[in-house]
């Protein structure tokens, strides 16, 4: 497409509607208004422009107002259904078949098809993605499709402006002066004064203030594409780590997700609010609700592998104590490790007699680490206990065999081999709690003596080197919005035509009251001709009528 | 006395401070009979003077109360809704001295009056900070927030100003109907505090036991005649009356009986009004209305979103992520509270493309207002209380 050359001589590109430099009109549609569309100076838009091949038509889509907020009314009306019911991560079900019961017992019919419409994923579902997919292409296009030609159009525009331009303004006046040379001076002070930067070439003035407003609303859209792009690269493997980990009391682990650092608990504390400490204040509120939480701790020892040290080695360095506490995580290396979760009272190990049952009189006893059972327990006078089989969670008897339903010392249960001088072939015995089966009537057995427990912190380590690009985002976008919201972009021309009238006009891309007001103290101090605003909001209109009957 | 009973008290002090205020602001309105005697009427500095007062004791009930407790009184649903209605006050204090709008106090100040006696029908107690949130984020946060959302309504209410004004209630139209609506609601609100309060006063109590959605048995306590029951229920009071109905596990047969007490209530309320009036409620107030001048009106209703959607994104979504990182782990986690500020944020952020695009203004803008201040009061009512989150602090 060819450009269009202006009568004063500058070359505009295709579909310019006012001339870049000059401000002539040049298309028939500005030619026939009476107030031209300065919202983007009538500029060459892409979207306005291009429409015949499919990416115009795509760009076009995307560049509109219109489309984009109604993608933002679509994101919002999804996310809404989507805090209907829990979501899929706050369920407590891993199958399928599971979520489904879930729903369809709590909420019935409804539930079901919230489950089978995937509404219970909401946020995970390819379309919500695709939403917010449309709304991020949305601001890039819509905001280019804008910025750039408005940018070129100011960069470009000349302080004399052609007379059809200027009665094209929605504020605008002419008339005669006296004496034009001392009022351009006059207003030229003037609008110094009110912070104006002018531009003045003979008989012409052009006065302009807070240009970089017009920049903030593509300022705070650069914000949120930060932020969006901070989001995505969560998916690239390094920027992101999400890993949680169970540690019992005194266990030392490898971190999950952080390789070379070890981590010891050191032990867990759980306190409440006591009503000493607090019997004046929350004396009350105590006595409501029983008690109150005051502390989630894990006290911590962190470690580093030593350089070089061999994988599994224990060549350990100590790096730091700490107690980690909700809100306070510990860190190291962009690694964070937050105290989340924590189990009670898991029983560690389990303390037995080998006794022989008609004296009850004892020939030892041995504690079993439930973590780290033994294969057989010597107690010394000849009398060894052999393990023959530990069912950590017993969970009754499957196929003619105990059942363990997992690996986590619930409800251990054992079966014992007794290996005394009197039975040295040894006499069998299954033990759980409160239970003991053996095979034939044995002359000993193991007895129950004591057990030992310890508490289990569950804890989240998270590494996001994203973080400081979201937080980059939003800087970004919290100064664009203040920066276009707080500023107006004003322009005055005040130019002499070739006729000797002065002619007046004003633009600003908001808040026009405000420019008439500082209109009309610039002609109390400047001889210029009388303008009207063309314009006036509708609001303006509905002010008048019947404004007399209200007052009495 | 200790601290906690000079708290209550301040607090009392300035809900009446409020009451009387909002007369002399009726009074600034119906003595003027010139544009510049209203923005300049003796009443309304009289009104403006006892606000200030009353939001000076507020500020004091705040202050007392958290040297009494040791953090910020920002930590449930009393604290929370009385600081809202504490802000709504500050922010239209600052708007009346730039513009001198009675109208607007006479309509803000209800508004906070009744947004107080909602948060005082929660528990009063002061409650110790559960781990989650000993942190100087619960200030830095939740102060943010309430000062965005306490601008944002101002918004609203300059836009109730509005449509009040200019919508004519002498036909009907869509319009008349909704702004109607919005009258019964706040009405419906006073029928909830009535309800609470009388119940309260008489020292209602009736407990129930009740199987629970997990399956498990578990105890409630009325304080409502029970009109709805819980799932298999089984009364403990002897004298309890017998609910009408029972309800599934999954909804709080309780809150729900409280609920429809109010609506009955708030609805008999409405209809002894109207009765009263013989008109509707919107027209009642459509000559305190007239004299607000609707430019400025819509003027302070847009320039309130330009100053309180910034606020808010800092305090409801940048503070929001940089705690909930610290505490939770994560910065997002599709909370229903986290969602319901996205979907505030996304309401206005839409609002400001209309108006700065599309040039909605005057009675669209005004609409909108009134329904981002629905999406608020929405968050902060309906997703505590009934929809279970982390945020579920009531």
């Amino acid at each position: 497409m060819s450009n269009i050359k202006c009568q004063c001589g500058h070359e505009n590109p295709f579909g310019t509607e006012l001339c870049e430099k000059c401000g002539r009109p040049l298309s028939e549609k500005a030619k026939k208004s009476d107030i031209v569309d300065m919202r983007y100076e009538g500029s060459s838009r892409r979207s306005q422009t291009y429409s015949s091949s499919i990416i115009d038509k795509i760009w076009n889509f995307f560049s509109s107002v219109k489309i984009g907020v109604s993608i933002i009314a679509a994101v919002l009306i999804a996310s809404a259904i989507g805090t209907i019911f829990p979501q899929k991560f706050y369920v407590p079900a891993t199958t399928d078949a599971e979520y489904l019961a879930y729903y369809e017992r709590l909420y019935g019919t409804v539930g079901k098809l919230y489950y089978q419409l995937g509404f219970y994923d909401m946020y995970n579902s390819w379309w919500f993605k695709i939403l917010v997919g449309m709304l991020g292409t949305s601001i890039i296009i819509a905001s280019i499709d804008r910025v750039i030609p408005l940018y070129k159009s100011l960069k470009k525009q000349r302080t004399r402006r052609h007379p059809s331009f200027m009665k094209r303004q929605r504020i605008f006046g002419e008339g005669e002066i006296v004496n034009t040379k001392e009022s351009l001076d006059n207003a030229e002070k003037k609008l110094k004064d009110f912070h104006y930067n002018i531009k003045r070439e003979d008989g012409a003035i052009l006065a302009e203030k807070h240009r970089f407003s017009r920049w903030g609303p593509y300022v705070n859209h650069t914000g949120l594409i930060i932020f969006f792009i901070g989001v995505l690269l969560r998916g690239i493997p390094g920027f992101y780590v999400d890993e949680t980990m169970w540690l019992r009391e005194g266990e030392t682990r490898n971190i999950i997700g952080a390789d070379g650092y070890v981590l010891e608990n050191r032990g867990f504390i759980l306190e409440n609010y006591t009503k000493e400490e607090a019997e004046e204040v929350f004396g009350a509120a105590l006595d409501k609700v029983g008690s109150v939480v005051k502390n989630y701790q894990t006290d911590v020892t962190l470690y580093k592998k030593k350089d070089g040290a061999l994988p599994g080695s224990d060549d350990l360095e100590k790096m730091k104590d700490y107690s980690i506490v909700v809100n306070k995580p510990l860190t190291f290396n962009g690694y964070s490790v937050f105290q989340m979760d924590y189990k009670l009272n898991e029983l560690s190990t389990m303390t037995f007699h080998l006794v022989e049952k008609t004296t009850e009189k004892s020939l030892g006893e041995f504690t079993v680490n439930l973590s780290n059972p033994e294969k057989e327990y010597d107690l010394g006078n000849g009398s060894t206990v052999d393990m023959l089989g530990f069912y950590p969670d017993y969970d009754g008897i499957k196929d003619g065999e105990p059942y363990s339903k997992s690996p986590i010392p619930n409800n251990p249960a054992f079966i014992f081999q007794m290996n005394t001088p009197d039975k040295p072939e040894g006499e069998k015995s299954f033990i759980a709690i409160q239970q003991t089966l053996e095979v034939e009537e044995n002359d000993y057995a193991v007895k129950f003596a004591a057990a030992d427990t310890r508490n289990i912190s569950g804890l989240t380590i998270r590494k996001d080197k994203t973080l400081y690009i979201l937080l980059l985002g939003g800087l970004v976008f919290m100064i664009g919005v203040i920066q276009g919201m707080y500023w107006q972009h004003r322009r005055i021309w005040i130019q002499e035509d070739s006729e000797g009238h002065l002619l007046i006009a004003a633009h600003t891309n908001k808040n026009w009251f405000s420019l008439r007001k500082e209109l009309d103290k610039l002609r109390e101090s400047a001889d210029l001709p009388a303008y009207i605003d063309r314009q006036d909001p509708e609001l303006d209109k509905l002010e008048q009528e019947g404004d007399e009957n209200i007052w009495t | 006395m200790d601290l906690v009973t000079i708290s209550s008290n301040l607090l009392f002090v300035s809900f009446v401070a409020y009451l009387v205020a909002t007369l002399f602001f009726g009074g600034a309105i119906k003595k003027s009979k010139t544009e510049k005697a209203y923005h300049n009427s003796k009443w309304g500095t009289i009104g403006l003077i006892i606000t200030i007062i009353g939001f000076l004791t507020h500020l004091g009930y705040f202050f007392t109360r958290w040297a009494a407790s040791g953090h910020a009184p920002l930590s449930n649903m009393f604290e929370f809704t009385t600081a809202f209605g504490m802000m709504l006050v500050g922010a239209f204090i600052l708007l009346y001295i730039i513009y001198r709008t009675p109208s607007l106090g006479l309509f803000a100040l209800p508004v906070a009056i009744i947004i107080i006696s909602y948060a005082t029908m929660f528990p009063r107690d002061v409650t110790p900070l559960i781990p989650a949130l000993q942190s100087k984020w619960l200030f830095i946060h939740v102060i943010t927030t309430v000062i965005g959302e306490s601008i944002l309504a101002i918004s609203a209410i300059a836009g109730l100003v509005f449509l009040v004004k200019n919508i004519d209630m002498t036909k009907k139209s869509k319009q008349r109907f909704w702004i109607e609506a919005v009258m019964y609601t706040l009405i419906l609100v006073l029928g909830f505090v009535v309800t609470s309060t009388t119940f309260k006063v008489m020292n209602y109590e009736a407990e129930f036991t009740y199987i629970d959605k997990n399956q498990e048995p578990a105890e409630i306590t009325y304080h409502v005649p029970p009109l709805f029951g819980m799932n298999e229920y089984e009364a403990m009071t002897p004298d309890a009356m017998t609910p009408f109905f029972e309800l599934p596990p999954i909804i709080n047969a309780q809150k729900m009986s409280t609920l429809v007490w109010s609506l009955v209530v708030g609805s008999v309320l409405y209809i002894i009004l109207r009765l009263i009036a013989r008109k509707p409620i919107a027209a009642v107030f459509q000559p305190l209305a007239r004299k607000a001048n609707s430019q400025l009106m819509d003027e302070i209703g847009y320039r309130a979103v330009l100053i309180g959607f910034p606020v808010f994104t800092l305090g409801a979504l940048i503070f929001a992520m940089i705690w909930a990182h610290e505490a939770w782990s994560r910065f997002w986690g599709w909370d229903p509270k986290e969602v319901w500020a996205l979907i505030t944020w996304l309401f206005y952020a839409a609002f400001l493309h209309l108006r700065l695009s599309r040039g909605w203004e005057g009675q669209k803008s005004a609409w909108l207002a009134v329904i981002g201040f629905v999406i608020i009061m929405f968050n902060l009512i309906a997703v505590n209380l009934i929809i279970a989150g982390l945020h579920s602090y009531a």
